[in-house]
C-alpha cells in the first residue's frame, strides 16, 4: 500500500513537470521551428555574428528589449519601434535577444531609426555625449587611446577635453563588429505572417 | 476502590510515566543521532552559501548603484553593469538560495524520516561540485563567456557539474527516504522529493535542449519561471511548513488543505512561465495558457495562505521571542503577498505597464529575499546550533539582522513598485519622450541602492554572527536566542 502510494506520487509530480514541458516548449517547438525565413532576412555576416557576440558579452539584453509590441498595446508603434515582431524575425537568432527590461529603448529595428556609424561609436565610448541624461554604462574598453590612427581605424569625433594632448580615440575590431550588428537590425520589411492576416480578413 | 485496585492503577500511571520518559529519551537521543550524522556536510552547504550571499548581495548593490551613477567603476569591463547584473542573480540563485536550501532539505528530510541520513559522504562531493560550478561559472559570466539567455548564463559545462552535484544531493534523500521509520509522510517531505525529483529534469532539459528563435524564448522562460516553481519556492513552503508547528508548537491548521495546496501548486505552477513574454512575438494561445494558469495559482497560494497564517493565528505574540519564528512568518506573509501579486502581474492590462520596468524587479525580490531568503535566514536560526552544539552568541546581532533586511527589503520592493509603475506609465504615453521614463526612475532607484545596502550590511553582520558561531567564540549560552525572554514578558 505503502509502496503504491509512493509509485503514485512520484509519477504525479514527474507527469505534472511533462505536461507543463510539452504544452510550453514541445508543442511550440513542433509548430514553430520550422518556420522558414523571411526572403528580406539575411544571415548575419561574420563580422555582424561577432558583434551579436559582444552584445551578449556585455549584456545589454539586461537593459534592451529586441521585440515590438503591437498597437494597442504599450506604445510601441506610437514611437515607431517598427511593425510587432513576429516569430519568423528570429530564425537565425541563437541565443534569443528578446530581453525583459527595457532601461533603455527596444533596438528591433535601431539599424533603421539611427543610421549613423560615429553617433553608435560615440554613444558606446560615452552615451552621455551624445544622449543628455543617459543612465547606459560606458564602454571604454571597446576603444583604444593612440598616438595616430591606422588607414581603415575609426577615429572619434569627441570633445577636446576628451581626448590625451596629441592622441586620438580609435574604435577597436570589438566596437566595429557591435556597430556592424546594430546597423544591421532592420526588421522593417513586410511581416510574413501578417501579409497572411489580411488575406484572411478580405 | 480496594486499595488493591488502588495500587493497581497507580502501578499504571508509573508505568505510563516511565515508559513515556524513556520514549522522550530515545527521541532526544535520536535526535542528537540525526543532526550528528550530517552536522559537519550541512553545515558545509550553509557555510558555503553565506560567501555566495555576500559575493552576490555585492554584485547585486554594484549593479544598483551603477544605475543611478553609471560613470562609477565605469572603465572596468569586468564590473559593467550587464555582468555584475547576471552575475548577481546567478550567485544568488545557484548559490546562496541553491546550497543553504539544500542544507535545510537534507536535515528536515531526516528529521522527518526519523534516520540518520543515509549515505551521508555523497554530500561532501555534493557540496565541492556545486561550488566548483556556481565559481565557473561566475567567472564565466565576469569574464564575458555568458551563454546571454536570463538564468541560463552559465556556460553548459557548469551547468553540468551543478547538475552533477545535485545528484549526489538527491541520492542520499531518496535513500534515506527509502528507508524512513514513519508511516506519516509529512507535508514538507512532499515538496522535498518533489523538488528532487524536478530540478535535474528541468536544469537539464534547459541547459542541453536545442530549440531556436523564439521557441528558445519560450524554453528559457519556462525554465527561469521553474527554477522558482521546482526549487526555491518548494525550499521556501517546505520550510515555513516544518518551523511554523515547530516553533508554535501546534499542528498544522488542516492536512487536506495542505494536499490540496501541494497538488494545485504542482498542476498550476509549471504553466507559468510564458507571463514573461506577453505581447511578444509568440502564439497568442501560448501566452494565455499561461495566463491563465498564473491566475489559477490563487488555488494553492489561498490554501497555503490560510494553512500558514491560521497556524500562525492567536500566536503572535511568540513573534516577539522566537527569531526563527519571526523570520518564518516575514517570509509567509510575503509569499502570499508576492504570488497574488504575481497572479495579477500576468494579467494583459497590468503586465501592459510593468513589463519591461523596475516593477518586475521589485517583485523578484518580494519573492526571492523577502519569502526565500528570510525563511532561509530562520532556518539557519534553528538548525546550526544543532549542529555547531554551540548557541548563537549575541542576540542583539539577531535582532539587527532582523531589523536591516526586513526593513531593506521592504524599502527596496516599495520604491521598486512605484519607481515601476510610473515608469510604466511614462513608456507606454506615447506624449512623453522616453528618455522621461528613464529620468522619473531615478529617485526610486536611489532608494532601491538604500535599501540594498541595509541590505548587505545585514548580511555582515550575520555571517560574523555565523563565524562567531563555529569558531564556538562569544560568551557560551545555553538557551535560543530569543529576543526577550518569556519570563520578563509575564513579569510585565
Amino acid at each position: 500500500m505503502m509502496f503504491i502510494r509512493s509509485f503514485v506520487f512520484f509519477f504525479g509530480v514527474l507527469a505534472t513537470l511533462l505536461l507543463g514541458w510539452a504544452a510550453l516548449v514541445g508543442i511550440p517547438d513542433i509548430m514553430i521551428s520550422e518556420i522558414d525565413p523571411p526572403d528580406e532576412l539575411e544571415r548575419y555576416t561574420a563580422e555582424e555574428a561577432f558583434g551579436r557576440q559582444i552584445y551578449i558579452r556585455e549584456g545589454c539584453v539586461y537593459c534592451h528589449s529586441q521585440q515590438v509590441r503591437p498597437e494597442g498595446f504599450g506604445a510601441d508603434q506610437e514611437r515607431l519601434w517598427g511593425r510587432p515582431s513576429v516569430p519568423a524575425d528570429y530564425v537565425f537568432d541563437r541565443p534569443h535577444l528578446l530581453g525583459t527590461m527595457r532601461t533603455g529603448p527596444d533596438l528591433m529595428n535601431i539599424g533603421v531609426r539611427q543610421t549613423s556609424v560615429s553617433w553608435h561609436m560615440e554613444h558606446l565610448y560615452d552615451p552621455r555625449l551624445v544622449v543628455e541624461g543617459s543612465t547606459m554604462p560606458p564602454y571604454p574598453w571597446l576603444f583604444e587611446v593612440k598616438r595616430s590612427a591606422g588607414p581603415d581605424e575609426f577615429v572619434l569625433d569627441l570633445p577636446e577635453d576628451r581626448v590625451p594632448e596629441g592622441k586620438v580615440v580609435v574604435a577597436t575590431r570589438e566596437a566595429e563588429a557591435l556597430v556592424e550588428y546594430l546597423l544591421s537590425l532592420d526588421r522593417s520589411y513586410d511581416s510574413p505572417q501578417r501579409v497572411v492576416d489580411n488575406d484572411e480578413e478580405e | 476502590m480496594t486499595p488493591e485496585s488502588k495500587t493497581k492503577s497507580n502501578d499504571a500511571t508509573e508505568r505510563a510515566k516511565a515508559f513515556h520518559q524513556s520514549d522522550l529519551m530515545d527521541d532526544t537521543e535520536l535526535r542528537v543521532k540525526i543532526d550528528e550524522s550530517l552536522a559537519s556536510a550541512v553545515a558545509l552547504f550553509f557555510a558555503t552559501s553565506l560567501f555566495w550571499l555576500l559575493l552576490g548581495s555585492i554584485f547585486g548593490l554594484i549593479a544598483s548603484y551603477k544605475m543611478h551613477w553609471p560613470d562609477w567603476l565605469g572603465e572596468y569591463a569586468v564590473l559593467t553593469f550587464g555582468r555584475i547584473r547576471p552575475a548577481h542573480l546567478n550567485t544568488v540563485a545557484y548559490g546562496w538560495v541553491s546550497l543553504a536550501g539544500a542544507g535545510a532539505l537534507l536535515w528536515m528530510t531526516s528529521r522527518l524520516t526519523r534516520i540518520p541520513i543515509k549515505w551521508g559522504w555523497m554530500l561532501f562531493i555534493s557540496v565541492l561540485l556545486w561550488n566548483i560550478g556556481v565559481a565557473y561559472g561566475t567567472g564565466a559570466i565576469i569574464f564575458g563567456y555568458s551563454r546571454g539567455m536570463e538564468w541560463l548564463e552559465f556556460p553548459r559545462i557548469a551547468g553540468f557539474i551543478i547538475a552533477l552535484g545535485f545528484v549526489f544531493f538527491a541520492l542520499p534523500i531518496l535513500k534515506t527516504f527509502i528507508h524512513r521509520k514513519v508511516n506519516h509522510i509529512y507535508v514538507s517531505l512532499w515538496y522535498i522529493l518533489a523538488s528532487v525529483v524536478w530540478f535535474p529534469l528541468l536544469y537539464l532539459t534547459a541547459n542541453f535542449g536545442h530549440y531556436q528563435g523564439v521557441v528558445e524564448a519560450g524554453m528559457n522562460w519556462w525554465y527561469g519561471h521553474n527554477l522558482l516553481t521546482v526549487w526555491v519556492t518548494p525550499i521556501g513552503l517546505a520550510m515555513a511548513y516544518y518551523f511554523l508547528p515547530k516553533v508554535i508548537g501546534r499542528p498544522i491548521y488542516s492536512y487536506y488543505l495542505s494536499l490540496l495546496g501541494f497538488w494545485s501548486f504542482a498542476l498550476f505552477y509549471n504553466w507559468n512561465g510564458i507571463h514573461h513574454l506577453i505581447g511578444g512575438p509568440l502564439p497568442t494561445w501560448l501566452v494565455t495558457v499561461s495566463i491563465v494558469a498564473s491566475v489559477m495559482m490563487v488555488i494553492p497560494v489561498l490554501a497555503v495562505a490560510v494553512n500558514h497564517h491560521m497556524t500562525t493565528f492567536k500566536h503572535f505574540h511568540m513573534l516577539k521571542f522566537s527569531p526563527t519564528l519571526r523570520f518564518t512568518v516575514f517570509g509567509a506573509m510575503a509569499y502570499t503577498a508576492v504570488s497574488l501579486q504575481g497572479s495579477g502581474m500576468a494579467l494583459r492590462s497590468i503586465n501592459e505597464i510593468t513589463h519591461f520596468t523596475h516593477y518586475t524587479v521589485g517583485h523578484a525580490h518580494l519573492g526571492v529575499y523577502a519569502f526565500s531568503t528570510m525563511i532561509l535566514f530562520g532556518g539557519i536560526y534553528y538548525i546550526m546550533p544543532r549542529l555547531s552544539k554551540w548557541e548563537w552568541p549575541y542576540p542583539s546581532l539577531v535582532k539587527w539582522h532582523f531589523w536591516l533586511t526586513a526593513i531593506g527589503v521592504i524599502i527596496y520592493v516599495v520604491a521598486l513598485t512605484i519607481g515601476g509603475w510610473y515608469q510604466g506609465l511614462d513608456m507606454n504615453n506615447p506624449d512623453k519622450d522616453f528618455m522621461e521614463s528613464v529620468l522619473n526612475t531615478i529617485p526610486y532607484l536611489y532608494l532601491r541602492s538604500l535599501g540594498g545596502t541595509m541590505m548587505v550590511v545585514g548580511h555582515l553582520i550575520f555571517i560574523y554572527h555565523f563565524a562567531l558561531m563555529v569558531k564556538r567564540a562569544g560568551p557560551r549560552r545555553f538557551a535560543p536566542p530569543w529576543f526577550k525572554k518569556p519570563e520578563e514578558e509575564s513579569a510585565v
